[in-house]
């Protein structure tokens, strides 16, 4: 698999030339960013029809010594849903930031943030792991305080010096591990750890690891950050950094480092956190959300509570939990990122993000106005659309496993999701016009695009689970990737024997 | 003295002399990484700490003179990319990051592969980031409107 | 030997308390630096080793006896790097305290309040 290395090394090159031509025109550096992007989407594509586990030696240095490339199924969902979002969030920026003086800089630190993102999935060394996570971080800092408004560089510090200490945390849980098993490898990692009697230092070392990545991934206790620092950051790097970044940094990580390096047995009853965990983060995700007049800050609520559904099905330990809460990752990408492109679409054509001030704006923008009716039937839970059956499963994972409590909070915040998001709609979309907006039109073509891409994807993806009525395998998107993603899960600490030559 | 910017004519003298002793000293960190405690790193820390030694002591149109902010900023994303060019043509070899050079004998200067290029781009990167941090940092301070 | 991993850990303590505490924006930038080098310092130390000898192996030398001398080397390749993360995010925070400066002519957190809650 020659092509692994890439996806670090192209979006990564394409930074560097980026900043060297600040002085460019804008289309030069709008179809360089895109076609890096849409190569990176390609090779995404390229790899679902890939089989089993495969490893790539860097530098032909044989683990455990030398770094090594992971590709599972895990891995594929993951770099399909990121670069997926990735290339979408670049055509949108075409338009979206012009009013930007140095589009330049903003496309180098969104590769940066790619690369970082791209690395942290594909990574099999837990040290090379943190660097990546940190690359993709310092890079989002950035971006967040891009507009250098007032309110942005605030965020941005608090951002920084919040995610920072959970960049620390994850290094010193790192450090913890390297001594008690002298490795940083994943994979022999896990095999020492499975190897060792005592479990009490690879606890208090778990410990730290959750701290560290709930802190990235923004569950309740230490979601303080991302309401701020999300919609401070241009619209189409909210979308990034709500749909997919705090998904890699804080979920994807934390998954693959505890369940397959660290092993949940470890953990035993101590992984039931998770699902208080998760509970806590929908119900005052959603709360918070509902009082919101800021259409992003909303949002940002809303993604709180999303993550605290996908967290909560993790929590369950089943495989079907696990199914549950793959599938709620990649909608949740998917609708996130179409509401966030929404909100950049308001606010490009009428210069707020008021609630307040909007109204009867479908009537102006009809594209963005049945987009976000898509996107907020898919998040509330309405069938046919994509969140129905992610928050379904959820659902009927949380009775398959007799949490019936939990169920029930599930069911209750997705009426919740409902209302603040029908707010949303009555405010901005529907109703009669203000005469303040009276000459606003619909957003460029290339906004268009991202958002009509979005919109449909959520409508396919839920006509394509219908047929998981008839069996799971018979749904396209279950079979072909999140089937082989949940195994890797399954498989908790067995990751290790396809990594390990024996 | 003619030229008011910057501090006294000892400081100057002292630095016109120094700047670029430290300057070759840092080259020679950065070329000799692969043998003795140093590297690419802390090489570019004293290349650039050569420069802004001498935007302390003569003011920054002087330190521009020799190395202006573009310059800086093309040499730090010039030297992430030669670092990631060499990594790329292991490529050429059949593997990414592969070292494919001739190993050499230990202890000699030419020897170890790849590693004395990748100091190279390091360096630069180092050097030429460290710099331009610290332009950013002190020269472009917004003036403060209305007091 | 204990001690010096508890004291450690004690400086990590200062840095999260002065970063949770401290309103003035050049005070939560100096905790996140002990925070920092208390994380660094503890991952050095793992390698530490009294009267190591550098781990340079010269032809011929036992292995077991190289390996019982010598202090471990990885983590301080490690340490360097996590220190150029540091100090990339310590200059990013930095410039970003002399933007907020520039916008409100104080360093005190609790007099820049553009955001609620």
């Amino acid at each position: 698999m020659q092509i692994l290395p890439l996806f670090i090394a192209i979006p990564m090159g394409a930074a560097f030339v980026l900043a060297m031509l600040l002085k460019a025109r804008h289309s030069v550096v709008d179809i360089l960013a895109n076609v890096v992007t849409a190569v990176l989407l390609a090779l995404s594509i390229t790899l679902i029809m890939t089989k089993g586990t495969i490893t790539y030696e860097m530098g032909r240095w044989a683990p455990p010594l030398g770094i090594v490339l992971v590709l599972d199924g895990l891995t594929v969902l993951m770099l399909l849903i990121v670069n997926l979002i990735a290339f979408l969030a670049t055509i949108f920026s075409i338009s979206y930031m012009e009013r930007f003086t140095a589009k330049a800089k903003f496309y180098s630190m969104f590769m940066l943030m790619l690369t970082g993102l791209n690395g942290v999935i594909l990574t099999g060394d837990i040290f090379n792991m943190f660097v990546f996570l940190e690359i993709a971080s310092i890079a989002s800092y950035v971006l967040v305080a891009f507009g250098t408004e007032d309110e942005e560089l605030e965020a941005s510090f608090k951002y920084m010096v919040i995610s920072s200490v959970g960049g620390l945390f994850i290094l010193l849980s790192i450090a913890l591990l390297y001594a008690m098993t002298g490795t940083l490898n994943m994979a022999h990692l896990s095999q020492i750890i499975s190897s060792q009697k005592s479990g009490i230092g690879f606890l208090f070392t778990a410990a730290l690891m959750i701290t560290g990545f709930a802190i990235k991934a923004a569950i309740v206790p230490f979601h303080a950050w991302l309401p701020d620092a999300h919609p401070s950051a241009p619209s189409p790097v909210s979308a990034m950094l709500s749909g997919v970044f705090i998904k890699t940094l804080g979920i994807y990580a934390m998954m693959r480092v505890l369940v397959n390096v660290i092993g949940i047995s470890i953990l035993g009853r101590a992984w039931g956190i998770m699902l208080v965990l998760g509970a806590v983060s929908m119900v005052i995700g959603a709360l918070l959300g509902l009082g919101q007049k800021d259409y992003k800050r909303l949002l940002a609520y809303s993604s709180v509570s999303q993550v605290g559904y996908i967290i909560l099905a993790f929590g369950l330990g089943t495989p079907l939990g696990y199914l549950a809460a793959l599938f709620h990752l990649t909608n949740h990408a998917v609708f996130k990122a179409l509401m966030f492109f929404n909100a950049g679409a308001v606010e490009y054509a009428t210069g707020t993000r008021d609630l307040e001030k909007m109204g009867g704006l479908s009537e102006k923008m009809p594209v963005t106005g049945i987009t976000s009716v898509v996107g907020t039937l898919s998040i509330s839970g309405v069938p046919p659309f994509n969140g129905f059956w992610s928050k379904l499963l959820i659902i009927i994972a949380c009775i398959q496993a007799g949490r019936f409590s939990y169920a029930v909070i599930a069911i209750l915040v997705s009426v919740l999701t409902l209302a603040y998001f029908l707010k949303v709609q009555r405010l901005a979309f529907f109703g009669k016009i203000k005469e303040t907006l009276s000459n606003i039109k619909e957003v460029p073509v290339p906004m268009r695009v991202s958002l009509i891409v979005l919109a449909v994807l959520c409508l396919v993806i839920g006509l394509d689970a219908f047929r998981i009525v008839q069996g799971m395998d018979s749904s396209w998107l279950v079979r072909v990737l999140l089937n082989p993603a949940k195994e890797v899960l399954v498989n908790g600490t067995g990751y290790v024997s396809s990594i390990l030559p024996k | 003295m003619n030229d008011r910017s910057g501090m006294t004519v000892i400081v100057k003298t002292v630095v016109r002399i120094s700047a670029s002793l430290i300057l070759l000293y840092g080259a020679y960190i950065v070329a000799y990484g692969q043998l003795t405690p140093g590297g690419g790193f802390p090489g570019g820390v004293i290349l650039g700490g050569a420069f802004i030694l001498l935007c302390l002591a003569f003011g920054k149109e002087t330190a521009f003179r020799k190395l202006s902010v573009n310059a800086a900023s093309v040499l730090d994303s010039a030297g992430a990319l030669i670092f990631l060019g060499i990594a790329l043509s292991g490529y050429a070899w059949g593997v990414f990051f592969l070292n494919f050079l001739n190993k050499g004998i230990p202890f000699h200067l030419w020897t170890a592969g790849i590693i004395p290029l990748c100091n190279i781009g390091i360096g630069l990167k180092v050097g030429a980031g460290l710099f331009g941090a610290f332009i950013a940092l002190t020269a472009f301070r917004v003036v403060k409107k209305g007091d | 030997m204990m001690l010096i991993y508890v004291l450690c850990m004690i400086l990590f303590a200062i840095g999260i308390y002065g970063i949770v505490v401290k309103k003035n924006l050049v005070k939560i930038i100096i905790s996140f630096c002990i925070l920092d080098y208390a994380v660094n310092l503890f991952f050095i130390l793992i390698g530490y080793k009294k009267d190591g000898i550098a781990p340079i192996m010269m032809p011929g030398q036992d292995k077991a006896q190289f390996v019982a001398q010598t202090v471990d080397p990885l983590p301080q390749a490690l340490v360097l790097t996590s220190i150029v993360i540091g100090l990339g995010i310590t200059i990013l925070m930095v410039a970003i305290a002399i933007r907020l400066y520039d916008k409100y002519g104080t360093f005190d957190v609790m007099k820049m309040r553009k955001l609620k809650g």
